[in-house]
């Protein structure tokens, strides 16, 4: 109960922010009507599939996800830098209920965040198949990996720094090393290497084996994904109960 | 009855002793100034007694709990207003309240209508569907107040109450305050002397982590042998008694 209690003043604290609606909702759709229009100008003989929707849209998905970690870790290190965490600290929340409260909300805002997405891939194209509703099921583990990335972020930085880290460098190097902007064949070496170590293009991955009913490729992705959000979680989790104990 | 007692409530951070072997007491329903200087260890003090930081060594027993051996029943039955203005920023008036008392463990049909006693009680009715963010700093302490009492705590902590107000809110505050005398018991901090001398029914003063004090404002000025209530504090602070 006091879970949810928490949960629902998060949930308000974050959906009552303009800027919730322009990045993690309108921003996504801009750059799928852009990369829409760069896609239609590409002449058939270029073979360049990159930017059809098919491919895009959970690239652009996952992009949105990024955000979900700026939201995140916005509200954690607002609450730690205020007064308003001595309140919760003097309250009989425990720090359990913290972490939920502090995850929950985030999940449905993810899943509604990648719906309007897919819907608004319709205009541009996408064609409906229940493998769009297996797409938005992969999206849960990789929007845990990026609210546990917020909840780290926002555990460690300053409200202020999180803005910079998250809001910038985060969305940033989530977008160049998922392979939604190009292909991270072309660019090869250390580059691609890079990325492939990292869960961002296996998320996106997922997303597009889901999609294109290639369901024996989409575990094996996933599988990263997982990995790196339940690794980041327990840090974040560690991290967060050791900074609720030094913030007091 | 006595509501918080403390037993030589120590703490200290590697070398420094911020607060040296505390012994006061508070009796229920009484309102209990603590002032000093800045570093006097007032906070710190504040922090052991709201289960916020562990004692290095000492004890202190809030209606009988001990906030080393039983800080869940101590949370309980406390309630912080913070130095600095806390409520949360986007929600209304109203859902702050509602959002407190469903921490405390308030079902939501009780927290609504605790949330109307108390706006009610603090003359928020104009202003309950407000955001807090829109709300002007006295609004804004006023809630913050409110919030801490929703729980309804038999002891709360206010610290610094009226600290940035203007003379206006902060005499409208002190009237919000008095007419909680009485029915709860409340530990004040505060560098307004006069806040100190008008509200209180007793005052501890501390410096160096030490209480050198407490009695009414009229003992401790008997005590420094001066009328004047901010002379017997400087007396007293400053080791000139």
């Amino acid at each position: 109960m006091r879970t949810l209690v928490f949960a629902s003043r998060n949930l308000k604290e974050i959906t009552r922010d303009i800027f919730t609606l322009i990045f993690g909702i309108l921003f996504p759709l801009v750059l799928l009507v852009l990369l829409s229009a760069i896609n239609s100008s590409i002449p058939k003989e270029a073979t360049m599939k990159l930017f059809e929707i098919e491919n895009l849209v959970p690239g652009i998905a996952v992009f949105g996800l990024s955000f979900i970690s700026l939201f995140t870790a916005t509200i954690v290190s607002k609450d730690r830098c205020t007064s308003f965490i001595l309140r919760l600290f003097t309250s009989p929340l425990k720090p359990s209920q913290y972490i939920a409260g502090y995850t929950l909300p985030l999940v449905p805002v993810a899943l509604l965040q990648t719906i309007v997405c897919y819907i608004a891939s319709f205009i541009f194209g996408l064609e409906w198949s229940a493998n769009i509703l297996l797409a938005l099921v992969v999206t849960i583990p990789v929007s845990v990996l990026f609210i546990a990335l917020g909840l780290l972020c926002g555990t460690i930085f300053n409200d202020k720094a999180v803005g910079g880290v998250c809001g910038a460098l985060l969305t940033n190097l989530s977008a160049w090393l998922s392979g939604t902007w190009f292909d991270l064949e072309l660019v090869g070496g250390a580059f691609e290497k890079a990325a492939d170590l990292l869960p961002f293009v296996h998320a996106v991955n997922a997303g597009r084996y889901a999609l294109s009913g290639e369901y024996s490729l989409i575990m094996s992705e996933l599988l990263w994904v997982i990995g790196y959000a339940f690794v980041i979680l327990v840090i974040a989790v560690i991290l967060f109960n050791y900074k609720m104990k030094q913030d007091k | 009855m006595i509501a918080i007692r403390t037993e030589k409530l120590t703490k200290k951070y590697k070398d420094k002793t911020v607060v040296r072997d505390l012994d006061l007491s508070v009796n229920e329903g009484e309102m209990y100034a603590l002032l000093g200087v800045n570093g006097a260890g007032k906070s710190t003090t504040i922090k052991m007694l709201s289960c916020l930081i562990r004692p290095t060594s000492g004890d202190a027993k809030l209606m009988g709990n001990s906030i080393i051996g039983d800080s869940t029943k101590v949370k309980q039955i406390i309630s912080v207003s913070p130095q600095e203005t806390s409520v949360a920023q986007n929600l209304t008036v109203k859902e702050n309240l509602e959002f407190i008392a469903g921490i405390f463990g308030f079902d939501k049909a009780s927290a609504k209508e605790k949330t109307q006693q108390i706006i009610a009680r603090f003359d928020m009715k104009e202003i309950e569907n407000s955001r807090a963010k829109n709300l002007s700093g006295g609004w804004q302490r006023r809630l913050s107040i409110a919030m801490a009492l929703i729980s309804e705590p038999k002891i709360i902590f206010l610290d610094e109450p009226t600290l940035g107000l203007d003379v206006l809110a902060r005499r409208d505050l002190w009237k919000q305050i008095e007419k909680l005398k009485g029915k709860i018991t409340i530990v004040l901090t505060t560098h307004y002397l006069e806040e100190a001398e008008a509200l209180s029914d007793s005052i501890g003063i501390m410096a160096d982590g030490v209480l050198k004090a407490q009695g009414t404002a009229d003992e401790l000025k008997a005590l420094a042998k001066t009328d004047n209530f901010e002379e017997a504090f400087v007396r007293i602070a400053g080791d000139e008694v």
